[in-house]
């Protein structure tokens, strides 16, 4: 069904956008940004924030762009006299009662109000006669604290529990200017999609408490992601402060999460940070292992593997890459390979809003990339099949104390590519330091086939190296050679030769956002 | 009969005859006054008929804005298979403004039969009467009333065996005066917190639980069975002034008046006739010195603006100010203007619902402005910021109650500046300790 469409002009700007679209979002196509504070794409608009009043050839009043559909012919402006002053009128309003506490604020940096008036507003104040609105800080929740002071009452949370989480805790209390957000009498604001709330907040009045005072917003720096907490594949932003990652945020991606993340997810980074990782390449020696380097520790593992055959068995983490997951079997090309990715199970928490977007069980973010390159989800199988392979390479896999044991008892040779060194590693012929997903580029296939790159967010530590980089590597052969790849680019163009379903895709196809991988069936999220 | 006093001779008495009679507030002492004859006629005719009747009456809203009323019910769809609604604005929640009350009080039955044809005319089964929650003697007056109109069979499933479902619901308010506003009204009615809604969408297209919805005043509707009776004309020869001003309207006058109370004029009744014949002017010895003429939420006049005026829609803004509600609050010479004017600033800032920025902090901010220059602390440069302030809260909000902040601001400001600077230069006592 084609769209009829209205053609409108914004700030000089001629643009034709689908009859019913909204002044703000008509805007935004003619490449300007309408300043607003209550409208969020992702919620229902109230208009009462009144920043994005523009004026309308025509109308009697300015009109609120976030709610105001757009008429054919119409002639709109952002930047007219009389809607400059509206928006300073509504900064000024805004300030009064507002703490201006920007450096010891979380938000500063980040705050549209700071930005707005830093854009626009007035450089003095008239309001200097009367103490500030006060209310103390109110601990909301597990992560969420509620700083009313800062608060402008957009009431963004309050949509996104009653509208998108679909569990109205949170409302305005009181009238005029004592008003503040409540919550609920004797209700935690516990829910597991709750931290969005922090998100969606303007200015610094919902805080996160894992991310209280940890960083400067200009401080950070940031890389496009994808979640790894569930086979969801939440698009996300990885942050961090002197290499370090101090948080994750959601990246909008209309196709699958919109701008929201579970705080599942969202907590689901110190083990980025581990310190206790392997650095350098580890070749057993007389009993005991010995750091060596690159070129001596993937000779060793090209004649181990040239030296063995029969059965093999792969033991893969959930969260490695499609490139790494892929290369890595291509090792065994050779071998009867039985393989597995370890898949963690949780409860599934949807967010009712937004169908089609739960936390999954599935609590790895590349199960179906890696059931399309030929790995089972059946771990103990593949643990079984361990017991008599003649070799078990384990990729970074957390292994229980009861599975190391298995393994240690294991007949063949044991070859790990790990971060972490943990006891199993002690009956490994090899040990090769590897990165984590946030220190590599890479791709994951989520759970409705879409495949979606994520970029390196902190560097890698020591020697460590992408599982395809080191697979790639074995699989050129010694000596100079053009075929190893030395790019996650490289690698995923390798896949497509062996796995037809990869093939007719590029980095450059997959972009930002993702993309349906052809022949999948589509049915993410609306 | 009139009340508290008798009707005054120049009065024109149509809704306020039974004023005081308390015989009138029962089903069969409403019929024997010739109660629920425009109900049957009204059964007895067509819907469209009914809105081409009301529409050439000239009735207008007489909850404040003084929308056409047949208009607003021709706006009702026609051929929308869905619930339809009629909602009463009860509420009278304006300031100065008491004659709702006083129909609910002594003629509950005219609004029950306005009600009934309101809602027939308009297609809507339910009628919702949103009574203010104050009015605990009109409620019960009312309860009283909507049982004996089922009991005797003017409401029910048949109406007067019509065919038609007409059901009333009594729905008490909680005392928010943002709920008389009407899609606060509706947000309330539906459980929700008592704020405004954007419009559009209008209350006729999608309004209480989102179905298609008038709202009328009280007032309006008591008035609908008299036209019906009498017909169109006789409703449009009320009109002293402006033909687009008709019929009676009931006047609320409290303050400084010989004889506040209600009062029932025709369209276009010099007001001066209303203050000091009707009202018996100020006290002794005193002279007035403001009008507001319309609720608290119109302009501030003056003596002389408003002795010139004709009380009509069109008079009164030709004199600055609006009809508004008709609940008139006068003020003689006694009256400290800055105090009055803080007083109502204070009631917006209590009653905002804090949606809109601007009314959430800006009536909040005048009113503080206001108590400053009161403690004697005023400056001259507070003028330009009150004046600034009220600029910016006027025609920006998603309803009106800023706007309404800032009418007695900026009138209050031009017409009696002097007793600003008053206390701005300390030549009158500070009438509140600082802040």
């Amino acid at each position: 069904m084609a769209d009829e469409l209205v053609n409108v002009t914004i700030e000089g700007a001629q643009v034709a956008v689908p009859k019913g679209t909204t002044i703000i979002e008509a805007a935004k196509q003619a490449g300007v940004l309408i300043p607003h504070y209550c409208y969020h794409p992702s919620l229902p608009s109230p208009a009462v924030c009144r920043m994005c009043l523009v004026e309308v050839e025509k109308a009697p009043k300015l009109a609120p762009a976030c709610v105001t559909a757009v008429a054919e012919g119409q002639v709109v402006h952002v930047n007219s006299e009389n809607a400059k002053k509206a928006r300073e009128s509504v900064l000024e309003f805004l300030l009064i009662n507002h703490p201006l506490d920007c450096p010891i604020c979380d938000q500063a940096g980040e705050c549209e109000l700071q930005d707005y008036v830093f854009q626009e507003g007035r450089s003095g104040t008239r309001y200097k006669e009367y103490a500030k609105r006060y209310n103390p800080v109110e601990d909301f929740g597990p992560d969420i604290l509620y700083v009313p002071n800062r608060c402008i009452l957009c009431t963004r949370c309050v949509r996104f529990m009653e509208d998108v989480a679909e569990s109205p805790l949170l409302n305005v209390s009181e009238r005029g200017d004592r008003a503040f957000i409540g919550i609920a009498e004797s209700q935690r604001l516990d829910h597991p999609w709750a931290g969005n709330v922090v998100d969606l907040c303007p200015v610094g009045s919902l805080l996160s408490k894992d991310f209280l005072h940890k960083a400067r917003a200009w401080d950070l720096d940031k890389a496009a992601s994808v979640c790894p907490g569930c086979s969801q594949g939440c698009n996300v932003t990885i942050d961090t402060r002197d290499d370090v990652v101090v948080r994750i945020r959601p990246r909008p991606n209309l196709e699958i999460n919109r701008h929201f993340i579970c705080d599942h997810g969202r907590m689901n980074y110190r083990w980025m940070n581990r310190g206790d990782r392997v650095e350098a390449p580890l070749v057993r020696e007389a009993g005991r292992h010995v750091a060596s380097d690159w070129d001596t520790a993937l000779d060793r593992l090209g004649q181990m593997l040239r030296g063995a055959s029969g059965s093999a068995v792969i033991l893969a983490s959930g969260r490695a890459s499609t490139e790494s997951l892929g290369l890595v079997r291509r090792l065994f090309d050779r071998f009867e390979v039985t393989s597995a990715v370890q898949v963690p199970l949780g409860e599934e928490a949807p967010l009712p809003g937004i169908p089609g977007l739960a936390l999954r069980r599935e609590r790895a973010p590349n199960v179906m990339g890696a059931q399309m390159l030929g790995y089972s989800t059946d771990w103990s199988q593949a643990l079984r099949a361990a017991a008599t392979a003649s070799v078990v390479l384990v990729l970074d896999a957390e292994l229980t104390a009861v599975e190391e044991a298995a393994l240690a008892g294991a007949a063949g040779l044991i070859v790990v590519l790990g971060t972490v060194a943990h006891d199993a590693l002690r009956h490994a012929a090899l040990v090769l330091p590897v990165t984590t997903m946030a220190e590599e580029n890479g791709t994951y296939v989520n759970r409705d086939h879409r495949i979606q790159r994520f970029h390196q967010a902190r560097s890698q530590p020591g020697m460590a190296r992408p599982a395809w980089w080191v697979a790639g590597e074995v699989l050129a052969g010694p000596g100079p050679d053009g075929d190893a790849p030395s790019t996650a680019e490289e690698a995923f163009r390798l896949l497509g030769r062996h796995w037809q379903v990869f093939g007719g895709t590029s980095y450059a196809d997959i972009g930002f956002t993702g993309r349906m991988l052809s022949g999948a069936p589509t049915g993410a999220a609306r | 009969m009139g009340y508290p006093h008798p009707s005054h001779p120049k009065e024109t008495v149509v809704l306020s005859k039974y004023f005081g009679d308390a015989g009138a507030r029962t089903f069969d002492g409403w019929v024997q006054r010739g109660g629920y004859e425009g109900l049957r006629k009204a059964l007895g005719m067509s819907r469209e008929a009914i809105i081409e009747e009301v529409k050439a009456s000239g009735l207008r809203g007489r909850g404040g804005a003084g929308f056409p009323t047949g208009l607003k019910w021709s706006f009702m769809p026609k051929d929308v298979v869905k619930p339809h609604y009629l909602v009463c604005n009860a509420d009278e929640s304006e300031p100065g403004t008491f004659k709702d009350r006083e129909i609910m009080r002594w003629t509950p039955h005219a609004l029950i039969e306005g009600c009934a044809i309101a809602a027939y005319a308009i297609g809507a089964e339910r009628c919702y009467i949103y009574i203010r929650g104050e009015f605990t003697e009109p409620l019960k007056i009312m309860t009283a009333a909507v049982a004996e109109a089922y009991a005797n069979g003017a409401l029910g499933a048949s109406a007067f065996r019509s065919g038609r479902r007409i059901e009333i619901v009594l729905h008490r308010g909680a005392g928010a005066y943002i709920c008389g506003e009407e899609t606060a009204m509706m947000n309330s009615l539906e459980g929700k917190r008592g704020n405004p809604r954007i419009k559009p969408p209008f209350p006729a297209a999608a309004g209480l639980f989102g179905m298609p919805t008038t709202i009328n005043n009280v007032e309006t509707l008591a008035a609908v069975p008299h036209i019906l009776m009498r017909g169109a004309d006789w409703h449009k020869s009320l009109c002293l002034g402006n033909p687009k001003s008709t019929g009676t309207k009931l006047i609320s006058i409290c303050g400084h008046v010989a004889r506040p109370g209600n009062y029932e004029v025709t369209m276009g009744t010099p007001l001066k006739d209303i203050l000091y014949e009707m009202a018996g002017g100020p006290r002794p010895g005193r002279t007035f010195k403001a009008i507001i003429p319309g609720g608290s939420s119109v302009p501030i006049m003056t003596r002389q603006e408003a002795e010139e005026a004709l009380f009509d829609y069109e008079g009164i803004v030709a004199k600055g100010s609006m009809l508004g509600s008709a609940g008139m609050i006068v003020m003689d010479d006694t009256t400290d203007m800055v105090y009055q004017i803080c007083r109502l600033a204070r009631f917006y800032a209590h009653e905002s619902c804090a949606q809109c920025t601007q009314c959430r902090e800006g009536t909040a901010w005048t009113t503080r402005i206001l108590e400053r220059i009161l403690a004697g602390k005023g400056k001259q440069s507070d003028f330009q910021l009150l004046l600034d302030l009220s600029e910016n809260m006027t025609g920006k909000t998603i309803c009106v109650l800023s706007d309404s902040c800032a009418a007695p601001v900026v009138s209050g400001i031009q017409k009696f500046r002097s007793e600003f600077e008053a206390y701005m230069a300390g030549s009158r006592e500070p009438a509140m300790a600082a802040v």
